[in-house]
Order: C-alpha cells, then sequence, then structure tokens
C-alpha cells in the first residue's frame, strides 16, 4: 500500500547528485569543453561621465576574441534594460544600458565586455582598457539623498524616484486625539543576499538551427527568455533557458537581465562559439544587488491598554542607482509592517531615493524585515511607555482567529488587496511565550544578574505574503515505462523542489516516489512560468502540479476502465498499477495505460504492439476520441486571486558582556505557520538557513560604502558572513498550521518567513538587556559600547 | 605575449592527469575546466568561504589560494573522490544526505572535504568539536543545524564500519 508523503520527511533526491560533485551550476556547464570566457570592465567611480574608452591595446593581446562597449551596441541592446516592474507612483524610473552610455552612476557599472580564451586573459584584456572620466559629486546614503544638494540622474529632481502614499481611516487626526502619543526614528542598514554562488551565464548559439540556447543561474528562466529574445531581436520560439543547479539566490536572482545575460549570448552568435560569464565575488558586491537601506519616523497614538489608534509611519527607501524591480521592496514594507496587528488608522508614505550604490532589489524577507522592525520597536516602546509586558500589548492588538479573512484595506505587492486568508495570532503567542520561557525570563535575569551577568530577552511578530500571482503551470507525463515525468517552469536554488513536488505527485498518482522526476525552469520543457519569489514555489508551483497530477490521473483511470471493463469510479492505483478495488487480479500497470493513450501506426517495442491498428480499437470510432488528445499527459496552471498569509513569531534571549559589549545568543525561538507541511525536514530547513542571514543581518552584516561610493568591505574577508560560530547551537521551532483555504493542498509559503523578524527581536533582546532605546540596526559590539559611552556622558 | 605554459601532472582521486598549464593558473580552476571535475566549487576566491576545500596529500587545502603547479607531486582528493568504488556514498556524504545538511549544495563539497580530513584526525568528536571542525567553511542555505549533525553522524557511520570490519 503506498502510504502518503504529504507531511513527511522525505529525503532529499537532489543530494544523490550534489553529494557525489555530480551536481551542474551553471559554470559546470560545458567545462573542459572548447569554451570562451568572458570579463567585464566596470566603473572605479561612483560617478563620473565617461569622455572616452580607448580598447586599441586589447586586441592586441593574445587569445582575446572580441571587445564591446556601448558604441558597438545597436538596435534593442542600445537601449536601456528593461524596467521590469512599473508603478504609476514610479515617476522617475531609471534603468542601466547593458553597457553604460556617456555616464556610470554606481562602482561596478559596467562599461566594457571582453572574450577571451580564459577568464585570465579576458582580465588581462579588461585591464589594457583606458577610460577619460570627468568626476562628478556622489549621492551616497539616504541624507544626502534627501538633501539633494547633487543629483544622481540630474533630470530626476530631489533624487526621487517616487512617493507613494496608501491611508486606511485617518491616522493623523486619530493620533491627535489619541490619549497618548509616541514618535520613533529606526534605521535599518544595507545588506545584501550573498549567495555562495554568484551570477554566471553560459550561451551557444546554433547556426544549423538557428537557436540560441542559454544557460543561466537565475530565478526566473521565462524573464531572462523573453528579455533576450526581444534584445537580441530573436524569435521568442528560437530562445531557449535552461537553468541548472543554482548555488543560492535569496532574491537577487530573480533581477533580470543583467548585462551579461543579454551580453553572452549577443557573443555567442557574433562569434559562433560557446561563451562563458562568471563573475567573481568582489563582482558580485559590486554589481549584482544590494537591498534593507531605509530610516523610518514613526507617530503612533493608543489608549491605556496599548491599542493601536492609530499609526503614521513616513520613511525613505534607497534604492540606488537604478529601479528595474520598481517599488516592490518599499510597498512590502508599507504594507507588510502591518503584521498580525490592526491599525485602526494608518497612514503611510514612503519616497524612493536614488543613490551612486549599487541597485536594490528584494532580498530574502524583500522589506519586510524593515517592516516587522519598524512595527515591533513600536509595540516595544508602546509597552515600555504604558509600563505592560510587551506580549499583552501585541495580544490586545491581534486580529483574532474569527475575524479572517480580514482585509487591511491597502493595496499589497501584486496590485491586489492585502487581505489575510487564516492565522491563528493568540496561538502562536502562547506558543512562542512556552518556547523561549518568556513566563520563567524574569527569574533568570535575577539568577544571571546576581552572577554579574546581563541578559536580555525579545520577541517580534510578522504575517508573510506569500504564494503571489500571477501564476504558475505543471506538465505531468506518464512514459510508457510507467515512469512520471514532472515539469513545471519556475526555478530551484536549494528549496528541494524535485523532492517535495514528487511527493505530491506520488501521493496524487498512487505511483512509487523513486518513479517520478521533476524539472523546473526549463523554457524547453514548460515554457509558461513566472519564478521563484516570495515564497511561492511551494504554492504556486505546487498546486500547479497537484492539479495536472489530477488531470494525468482522470485519464489513467478513463483508459483503465475502458480495458479492465470496469467502472473508473471502482478503481484504485497502487504504486503504479490501476486495479478494481476489491479484484487486485483485474489490474493493469500504468506503463501500459500510457501505451493504449497513444494508438499507433508503429510499434517500436514488444508493449507498444498493444497499441498498433490491427491490436487495438473500435473500428467505428476515431483512434483518438474527440475532445482527447494522445499520450498520458495532465496540464494544468494555478493562478489564485491573491497570495495567502503566512504567519510566525521568534524570540531570542542575549547576554550582553558588561565590559567588552559583546553579544551572545543564549537561546533563540520560532513559532511558524505556513499551513500544511509537504516536508517538514525541508521546512525547517528552510528556517534555519533564514535565522541565521537574519543573525548576519542584525549583528555582523553591512555595505560599508566611504562618502565617495566605494564600498570598503566588497570581500568575504570584510564583510562578516555568520559561520557556524557566530549561530546558536540549536533553534527551537514548534510549528501551527492554519491552512490555506486559496490552493487545494491549504500550504503556504515558507522561504522567507525565518530572516524577517531578525532586527526586531535582537533589537528588543538587547534593549531589553542595556535599558536604554535601541534605534539602528545591525549593531556590532562597538557601536553597542559607544551607545553606553553616550549614555554616560548624557546624565 | 604568448604565456609559458608548464608541462603539469595532476594526481586527483588516485588517477594521472598530464595538462599544460600557465604558473598562474589556480588549482580550483585546472580542476575544473581543465579536468572537468566540477564537484570543486569556487565561492570567493579569497580563501575565505571554503568551498573550493581539496584534500592535498590528507590535509584540506583551499584550491582557490594554491597554484596548480604548486600541486604537482601531491595526492589531491576531490569531492568526486569521497563516493565508495561501488559508487555508494561515502560515509560522510551519507550522514549529509540523513541529516539535510545541505540545500543549494554549492558549499557542500568543501564541508565534505574537510569533515573527512577532521574526521581522521579525530574520529570521536565531541559536540562542540563538530562544531569546531565547520568553523572556516561558509554556508548560506542551511543555518549550519544540520550540518553540525551530519557530521556526528558521519563519525558515528564510520565508527560502526570499523566495528563491522574488525567482526
Amino acid at each position: 500500500m503506498t502510504t502518503k508523503l504529504m507531511g513527511t520527511p522525505v529525503q532529499r533526491v537532489e543530494d544523490q547528485r550534489f553529494l557525489r560533485g555530480l551536481g551542474r551550476y551553471v559554470d559546470d556547464v560545458a567545462a573542459g569543453q572548447d569554451v570562451l570566457h568572458a570579463a567585464v570592465l566596470r566603473s572605479p567611480h561612483a560617478h563620473a561621465r565617461i569622455l572616452d574608452i580607448d580598447v586599441d591595446e586589447v586586441l592586441d593581446l593574445e587569445g582575446v576574441h572580441a571587445v564591446w562597449t556601448y558604441d558597438d551596441l545597436a538596435g534593442p541592446m542600445a537601449e536601456p534594460l528593461p524596467l521590469l516592474i512599473p508603478h504609476p507612483a514610479l515617476s522617475h524610473g531609471r534603468t542601466q544600458y547593458a553597457l553604460a552610455k556617456d555616464e556610470v552612476n554606481h562602482v561596478g557599472e559596467a562599461i566594457a565586455f571582453v572574450v577571451a580564451d580564459d577568464r585570465y586573459v579576458a582580465e588581462d584584456a579588461v585591464g589594457r582598457i583606458k577610460v577619460s572620466y570627468d568626476f562628478l559629486p556622489a549621492v551616497v546614503g539616504i541624507d544626502n539623498a534627501r538633501a539633494a544638494t547633487h543629483l544622481v540622474h540630474d533630470d530626476v529632481p530631489g533624487n526621487v524616484g517616487a512617493r507613494l502614499e496608501q491611508n486606511v481611516g485617518d491616522a493623523p487626526t486619530a493620533i491627535e486625539k489619541a490619549p497618548h502619543r509616541l514618535e520613533l526614528d529606526l534605521t535599518i542598514e544595507r545588506s545584501a543576499c550573498m549567495p555562495m554562488e554568484g551570477r554566471g551565464t553560459v550561451a551557444r548559439w546554433d547556426a544549423d538551427i538557428n537557436r540560441m540556447q542559454v544557460w543561466t543561474s537565475t530565478q526566473t528562466s521565462t524573464g531572462v527568455r523573453a528579455a533576450v529574445a526581444v534584445k537580441l531581436g530573436l524569435d521568442l520560439g528560437q530562445v531557449d533557458v535552461i537553468t541548472p543547479d543554482v548555488g543560492g539566490g535569496f532574491g537577487v536572482k530573480i533581477n533580470h537581465p543583467w548585462p551579461e545575460e543579454l551580453l553572452v549570448p549577443l557573443a555567442a552568435r557574433t562569434l559562433g562559439r560557446t561563451v562563458k560569464f562568471t563573475e567573481d565575488r568582489r563582482e558580485h558586491f559590486i554589481s549584482s544587488a544590494h537591498e534593507r537601506g531605509q530610516v523610518h519616523h514613526v507617530s503612533v497614538g493608543f489608549d491605556d491598554e496599548g491599542r493601536l489608534l492609530g499609526l503614521d509611519v513616513e520613511f525613505w527607501h534607497d534604492h540606488g542607482a537604478y529601479t528595474p524591480y520598481g517599488l516592490i521592496v518599499p510597498i512590502i514594507t508599507s504594507t507588510q509592517l502591518l503584521g498580525p496587528y490592526k491599525p485602526q488608522n494608518y497612514r503611510v508614505v514612503f519616497e524612493s531615493l536614488y543613490t551612486n550604490t549599487v541597485m536594490v532589489t528584494p532580498y530574502r524577507g524583500a522589506g519586510r524585515p524593515q517592516g516587522c522592525y519598524t512595527m515591533e520597536r513600536t509595540m516595544d516602546a508602546i509597552a515600555q511607555y504604558l509600563g505592560k509586558d510587551r506580549t499583552e500589548v501585541r495580544a490586545v492588538n491581534f486580529i483574532q482567529p474569527d475575524e479572517f479573512p480580514y482585509d487591511q484595506g491597502l493595496i499589497f505587492q501584486d496590485g491586489r488587496e492585502l487581505e489575510y486568508d487564516s492565522g491563528d495570532y493568540p496561538a502562536s503567542l502562547e506558543k512562542i511565550k512556552a518556547l523561549i520561557g518568556w513566563d520563567d525570563f524574569p527569574t533568570f535575569r535575577d539568577s544571571m544578574a546576581a552572577a554579574g551577568r546581563k541578559v536580555g530577552i525579545g520577541l517580534a511578530c510578522y504575517v508573510e505574503g506569500t504564494g503571489v500571482g500571477p501564476y504558475e503551470g505543471a506538465h505531468v507525463h506518464i512514459e510508457t515505462s510507467g515512469k512520471v515525468k514532472v515539469a513545471t517552469g519556475l526555478t530551484t536554488q536549494g528549496q528541494g523542489h524535485a523532492t517535495v513536488f514528487a511527493q505530491l505527485v506520488a501521493d496524487e498518482l498512487g505511483v512509487k516516489f523513486e518513479d517520478v522526476e521533476v524539472v523546473t525552469g526549463d523554457t524547453r520543457r514548460m515554457p509558461y512560468a513566472v519564478g521563484t519569489f516570495a515564497s511561492r514555489a511551494a504554492v504556486m508551483s505546487g498546486s500547479a502540479i497537484h492539479l495536472a497530477a489530477k488531470r494525468a490521473k482522470e485519464k489513467v483511470l478513463k483508459i483503465a476502465a475502458d480495458a479492465l471493463e470496469a467502472d473508473p469510479k471502482d478503481l484504485q492505483i497502487v504504486d503504479g498499477v490501476v486495479s478494481v478495488k476489491g479484484s487486485p487480479g483485474t489490474s493493469i500497470d500504468l506503463g501500459t495505460v500510457s501505451v493504449l493513450s497513444n494508438p499507433l501506426r508503429y510499434a517500436f517495442d514488444e508493449a507498444s504492439k498493444a497499441a498498433t491498428q490491427f491490436s487495438v480499437g473500435d473500428p467505428g470510432k476515431p483512434p483518438v476520441p474527440e475532445d482527447e488528445e494522445p499520450g498520458l499527459e495532465g496540464k494544468d496552471f494555478y493562478s489564485p486571486e491573491r497570495a495567502t498569509f503566512a504567519s510566525g513569531m521568534h524570540a531570542a534571549i542575549v547576554e550582553t558582556d558588561p565590559l567588552t559589549a559583546e553579544i551572545r545568543i543564549l537561546k533563540y525561538a520560532v513559532v511558524h505557520d505556513c499551513g500544511h507541511l509537504i516536508n517538514p525536514m525541508i521546512v525547517e530547513g528552510q528556517i534555519h538557513g533564514g535565522v541565521a542571514q537574519g543573525i548576519g543581518g542584525a549583528l555582523y552584516e553591512r555595505m560599508v560604502y566611504d562618502e565617495s561610493g566605494q564600498l570598503l568591505n566588497a570581500s568575504f574577508m570584510d564583510f562578516l558572513m555568520p559561520y557556524v560560530t557566530e549561530i546558536p547551537d540549536g533553534i527551537a521551532i514548534d510549528h501551527l498550521e492554519t491552512p490555506s483555504p486559496l490552493n487545494p493542498l491549504g500550504i503556504k509559503g515558507a522561504g522567507e518567513a525565518g530572516v524577517i523578524p531578525s532586527a526586531a527581536v535582537f533589537a528588543a533582546a538587547i534593549e531589553d538587556a542595556e535599558g536604554f532605546p535601541i534605534t539602528a540596526m545591525p549593531i556590532s559590539p562597538s557601536e553597542l559600547f559607544e551607545l553606553r559611552q553616550t549614555r554616560k556622558d548624557t546624565p | 605575449m604568448t604565456e609559458e605554459l608548464h608541462d603539469v601532472r595532476l594526481t586527483v582521486n588516485g588517477v594521472a592527469h598530464d595538462v599544460q598549464v600557465p604558473a598562474r593558473r589556480l588549482l580550483s580552476d585546472a580542476l575544473r575546466h581543465d579536468l572537468a571535475l566540477t564537484g570543486t566549487h569556487v565561492g570567493c576566491e579569497h580563501g575565505v568561504c571554503g568551498a573550493c576545500t581539496v584534500l592535498v596529500d590528507g590535509r584540506p587545502m583551499r584550491s582557490c589560494l594554491m597554484f596548480a603547479v604548486s600541486a604537482v607531486d601531491a595526492e589531491i582528493t576531490t569531492v568526486e573522490g569521497l563516493t565508495e568504488p561501488d559508487g555508494s556514498l561515502g560515509p560522510v556524504q551519507q550522514a549529509f544526505a540523513e541529516c539535510h545538511g545541505l540545500q543549494c549544495g554549492f558549499c557542500t563539497p568543501g564541508f565534505l572535504t574537510t569533515i573527512t580530513a577532521g574526521l581522521r584526525e579525530n574520529p570521536r568528536p565531541t559536540h562542540d568539536e563538530c562544531r569546531d571542525m565547520i568553523a572556516g567553511n561558509l554556508c548560506r542555505c542551511t543555518g549550519y543545524q544540520n550540518i553540525v549533525k551530519a557530521v556526528e553522524r558521519a563519525a558515528a557511520i564510520q565508527q560502526a564500519a570499523s566495528v563491522e570490519e574488525r567482526a
């Protein structure tokens, strides 16, 4: 009997190749073959006009095949890169050119593209290019962008790319009338995704069939395909994009097309050779994307219980030099800031600002960490002001379980209403309090204080809109071998999709797990798809795969019923065999059903003889019935009305060293609600990784720019990503499962959740330990030490 | 300008490969691009992340910080060489599969080689020693929790195997 796999910790199928060193990442494609390699000349200056580019010395170098600058680009390639997500409020959207035209706007911007026999020679060549610049003042940081003494783009007044305001009720008046009021200023600095594998692209132009094949380390193969076709003047049908194994994404690889994703195919077609570009780590720091940098001002009015009466938030978002990804990040902050709470009256306004730094696109959490930090710091401030327990103030503001669906009255990142589908926030709060030991903490604090040690506790709550549209699709094909081949178009960068999607198919079709093979991110197999972002893969592709498997199953039962002369309702499929319930002897295996699904003229093996014209079929009817297709396949798409809202709460106990201000995490606890779990082992892995990334973002990682726009810490030596030594030994996790009513599996997304509340949790815990407000994150021991000194100096 | 090439014999996973490389060719690039052994990954090219770790005469080394020409006369083991001759997973690989010690898999080869050497030196590590053993490698996906478990599991698998061998 086949046991149900949904909800069980099935071991990952992809690990078998990864562990043997047989994964296929983009730089592995065509390894050891005759491939040309590309390198990019990048601007060493943050802001400058380009007066002249001299490439004369480059082509003399042995092994160099070609060099491109802006002047060598023509047609659509000479136009700016696409603005992927336009928005009416983005009045001054700007995108870069594939190669800089006249001006550079951040250190790292691509200026010239060299193709040579190997990367070493290509880098030698890049070093020989001479560029003359006319330097312009660099705008670095939100304060300078707002001051607008200098402009990033001459035609963007005030450096303001967009201003967006949303209102629910009348927050300013409600705050004015409220019995209590507070104001807060809260800052978060820049960080970045930093996948272990950077960006990379390989392209091969097949002149025999006029077709372009592109492998790229992306989170959207269909997006790249459309862009390559448009920019290179090819029909969509001439371009295949294959996403091989991807060594982590975390958001940065959803942006597309990167200049190199167009220049590599262009070079491949021009030179008639396979061309590869693999960025190095410094390039990743200065020419991919960052996130998180925002400054927030909060005004809040509340009653004696801490109940919100009005919330007014103004914030400034540093989007860097260009806006290819539109306003997604600040829109998410402005909407998801509300978390599990009812603000009564809410006004939010943000300005999205240009600076001469690397552009900003979503990083795991995508604006939510900043929103959560802003809201949760406000909750803590209210509790402190009223002298109440921090969990009580949160509890009085929760949306209650009987209030779903709950419409927050705002427009979310997908252009749809921000309506929460389900959740149980009071239950989560009880769980997190128990898990971290909230009520016992005062005793623990006292005992630690008696030993001269200083500890603090903090918690933070979040709600995360996951599984946004527009859609994903799936194709399920049962081959004559009985093996099941599944394709979905979105991509995979470590989430174990080949495992969880195979679990769903095995359950629905009644086949063995090991007989299911899943392919993702290959436009040859599924040309209609959106991409992997916003914790959407399980919800979107999972649902689509479930529906496609259902369709395939319907067809199986119909054909099997004919063959077994039974009613489809009486049939069952177990371990790939269709049988009549109660009489297991009357059966047919799926492979044979597949043979019968495709009426043949020509047999190709013993089994297929059964489907040839003298063996099967009613001569009075067409071999393929009307409204049917040959083959045992199912295809379907899932397109929900709106996102489904996962939620959770994190809590931490930290110790701060009284002398050195070193910050140590003593305990970290997570309560997580992503609806039904497909594979709890994988969900917990996602939480572990998110928490670690959150710890990095709260205590270690930041992008340090100097005033001239140089990124001072563009290496793993200086950008402090956590090793195991920085991550707690054990993370306590408890799950709550409130199913989503919006999809057939009742699931919600889980990918980003682990990272969302970290800045809020650590700010709260450190504040609790130290007894003074923490309003800027990340925080290092030196900064905490400085804060202590400032407190001493200002009595 | 023509780059001078050097004849180099690289012994990788017990197999000798003769290649011609410039003096500046990194061992990591020679393994990946000249020998097409792409299991060894390059994450930072400055010796911090550990993804490119291979065993040189049994000792873990960052192959991005070594020149191919300096690896002559050495026995190099890459992740491909950790798999058993019959194609089954070696103990550290097996432990990673059982403990969900990997997600995207990019940093994994460096962890596998590092732990293989670590357990050779210390076959019965304490929990803290398991954490220390992997403290020089970066992983961006797993938060290390399950990698630590995998080190403990790998030690257990190896101990069970050596008991079996003795018996």
